[in-house]
């Protein structure tokens, strides 16, 4: 078992840098979820902590070991591609066993593990068969098998659920999360959903344009964002930005709303998580509706707020009905207010 | 109400595939007749008159230890060029595969041989290996190994052999490239974190992978070695010496245009264009249903 340090990566193709520098330090046993927009460079940092990548500067160990210049093979990682990249011309029973087989393994030790994995993931069944006979959902768990019979210090994932659909994508979450927990090992997991990353990860780190953001637990991201970007990025719907002017502990917004709390002075762009407007017919913030979304168990409101153009979505619970260029009062406790300066960091 | 399509009867569709089949049976199916009619007719010796004998001239054939001989040197020359050119292919393909910058040129370098006509490949051979001239010939003396295929029927044999796969190694290449690149990167890297090193990927991945084209190659292969050789085998030894690269197709040429037994000559082609026959049946018989790994 090991943990892994990332320590000022970057990596550049050809002329144009991709990763920046990126810090990181994950602990024996984690699982950490790398999340962020296409193309942030999440697949790379991942294919470099494979060895699918060279290095271009800095530095990644895996539990103690510098292992910029190792093969793939030597670095005793298992990895779980999108695709899933069963090989074709082999059985299930034979992906499972092909690198125990490089390792030399005797043929007992291989077949006991193979179906101790099968047993696992419940693919008993399908062993002599090929891939091509097998559902998304099978070669799935026939992918991860590949990855656990070979008892790895650490898994890396790569989107591996995005070609499934909606429920077995819940349910596999589930089952990777529950199967990394049971063997203890160490999990670095790539997706671009942050529902899949909130629900996963021990902690997240989420990458924009090549820098890590931020880099924390689900709760931390969700309740202190450090960036506009972790802010609209975490959490669902997506927070509301409004530009206004901090003064002696008061927010004003460009209608002249005040809202009580706040620190600093000056510019500032005020965050509020929709499901943190609460309604209050006499409260400071004032949405004017133009539209509802019943989603049952809460109903969100879009709109702007009154006398401006700046859109504004409040989260309502239960069901309510709204009629169009109606006023909503709402207020929000001053624990729940983010504010960031002109640069998007979070200030206080 | 019913409404019908309806087609007028016209000549045009007929109009269109005429040539076609205007050029299959000018230069398949008459010339294929013609030989039928004529391996199963003997004409005497000055030319004058012509008996029909049936099967007498195939029966000639099967008994006549040249020709058997000629048979076994076929299947032995088309072995080893389908051989030696396709493992040369496969090696060039699985380095060029991994290469990124130039590969184009790479490639264009590749294709040159196949664009060059059989007899000016063999030409080149020949003045290459020329006893007296030839560079590598007086290279191999150099090294005290005495090179004259003009007399010794083995080295012969082998030059033509490197003279044919050598043509067709461009041909083979680019269908292992393409066979190569459509297999998925990642298959190939999960088998280099599975352990595997970049030798034994080839041998456990994408050589398997590969196989329905290395089907489809062997198939055309065998095909070229077989017909297209003729003109490199002219060009470089002449069937000689004393027949050692006589093989089916230039004993065709051989007993019909120089011995003038035109009888034999005719069954000797039927056989062959049996044999052509069959391949490219199984061949599409394969390829329809694809080599299943
Ligand atoms: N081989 C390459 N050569 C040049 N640029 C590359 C290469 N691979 C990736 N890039 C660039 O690096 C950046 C990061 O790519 P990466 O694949 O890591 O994104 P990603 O975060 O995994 O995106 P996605 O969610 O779409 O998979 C992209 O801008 C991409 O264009
Ligand atoms: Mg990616």
């Amino acid at each position: 078992m090991a943990g892994i340090v990332l320590d000022k990566l970057k990596k550049s193709y050809g002329g144009t840098e991709v990763l920046h520098g990126v810090n990181a330090e994950i602990a024996d046993g984690e699982f950490v979820v790398i999340v962020g927009p296409s193309g942030c460079g999440k697949s790379t940092l991942l294919r470099m902590i494979a060895g699918l990548e060279s290095v271009t500067e800095g530095e990644i160990r895996i539990g103690e070991r510098v292992v910029n210049g190792l093969e793939p093979a030597q670095r005793d990682i298992a990895m779980v591609f999108q695709n899933y990249a069963l090989y074709p011309h082999m059985s299930v029973r034979q992906n499972m066993a092909y690198g125990l087989k490089i390792r030399g393994l005797p043929k007992e030790e291989i077949d006991r593990r193979v179906e101790e994995a099968a047993d696992i993931l419940e693919i008993r069944d399908y062993l002599e068969r090929k891939p091509r006979q097998l559902s998304g959902g099978q070669r799935q768990r026939v992918a991860m098998g590949r990855a656990i019979v070979r008892k790895p210090q650490v898994f890396l994932f790569d989107e591996p659920l995005s070609n499934l659909d909606a429920k077995l994508r819940v349910q596999m979450r589930l089952e990777i999360r529950r199967l990394q927990k049971r063997l203890g090992v160490t999990a670095v997991y790539v997706t671009h959903d942050q529902v899949e990353a909130m629900t996963l990860g021990d902690r997240l780190m989420v990458l924009n344009g090549g820098r890590s953001e931020q880099f924390g637990t689900p709760i931390e991201l969700y309740e202190r964002p450090q960036t506009t970007f972790v802010a609209g990025f975490i959490g669902s719907p997506a927070m509301n930005f409004l530009p206004a002017t901090a003064e002696g502990g008061e927010v004003v917004l460009e209608n002249g709303a005040r809202l009580p709390g706040g620190t600093g002075a000056g510019r500032v762009r005020l965050g509020l998580r929709p499901e943190h407007l609460l309604a209050d017919d006499g409260g400071p913030i004032r949405l004017q509706a133009i539209l509802a979304e019943q989603l049952g168990a809460s109903t969100l409101v879009h709109g702007t707020l009154e006398g401006t153009d700046s859109a504004l979505v409040a989260a309502l619970p239960g069901t309510r009905a709204v009629t169009e260029g109606e006023v909503l009062g709402f207020s929000v406790a001053p624990a729940q207010m983010h504010l960031f300066d002109g640069e998007g960091r979070r200030i206080g | 109400m019913l409404k019908r399509v309806h087609f007028p009867a016209s000549a045009l569709p007929y109009l269109l595939v005429a040539p076609q089949v205007a050029i299959t049976l000018v230069f398949f199916i008459w010339p294929a007749s013609q030989a039928l009619w004529q391996s199963m007719l003997i004409e005497d010796a000055f030319g004058l008159s012509t008996e029909f004998v049936w099967f007498e001239n195939f029966q000639a054939l099967f008994e006549d230890d040249q020709y058997l001989g000629s048979f076994r040197r076929t299947a032995f020359f088309s072995l080893a060029v389908a051989f030696l050119s396709m493992s040369f292919s496969l090696v060039l393909a699985g380095f060029a595969d991994r290469v990124i910058r130039g590969a184009t040129t790479y490639r264009t370098l590749l294709i040159w041989p196949y664009a060059i006509a059989p007899v000016l490949a063999g030409a080149l051979w020949v003045f290459m290996f020329n006893p007296t001239l030839g560079i590598v010939a007086y290279g191999l003396e150099l090294l005290g190994y005495e090179w004259n295929h003009q007399l010794r029927g083995g080295q012969a044999m082998a030059l033509v052999i490197m003279a044919a796969s050598w043509k067709q190694v461009a041909y083979n290449f680019l269908f292992y490239l393409a066979a190569m690149q459509a297999i998925p990167r990642s298959v190939i890297e999960a088998a280099a974190i599975d352990g595997a090193g970049p030798i034994r990927r080839f041998r456990t991945i994408v050589f398997p992978l590969v196989s329905p084209t290395t089907f489809f190659l062997l198939v055309i292969n065998l095909v070229y070695a077989f017909f297209d050789t003729f003109g490199i085998i002219h060009a470089v030894t002449q069937g000689g010496p004393a027949n050692a690269t006589t093989i089916l197709v230039y004993k065709v040429y051989n007993d019909g245009f120089v011995g003038l037994d035109l009888g034999g000559s005719a069954a000797q082609s039927v056989i062959l264009m049996v044999l052509v026959i069959a391949l490219t049946v199984v061949q599409f018989r394969f390829i329809e249903r694809k080599v299943e790994y």
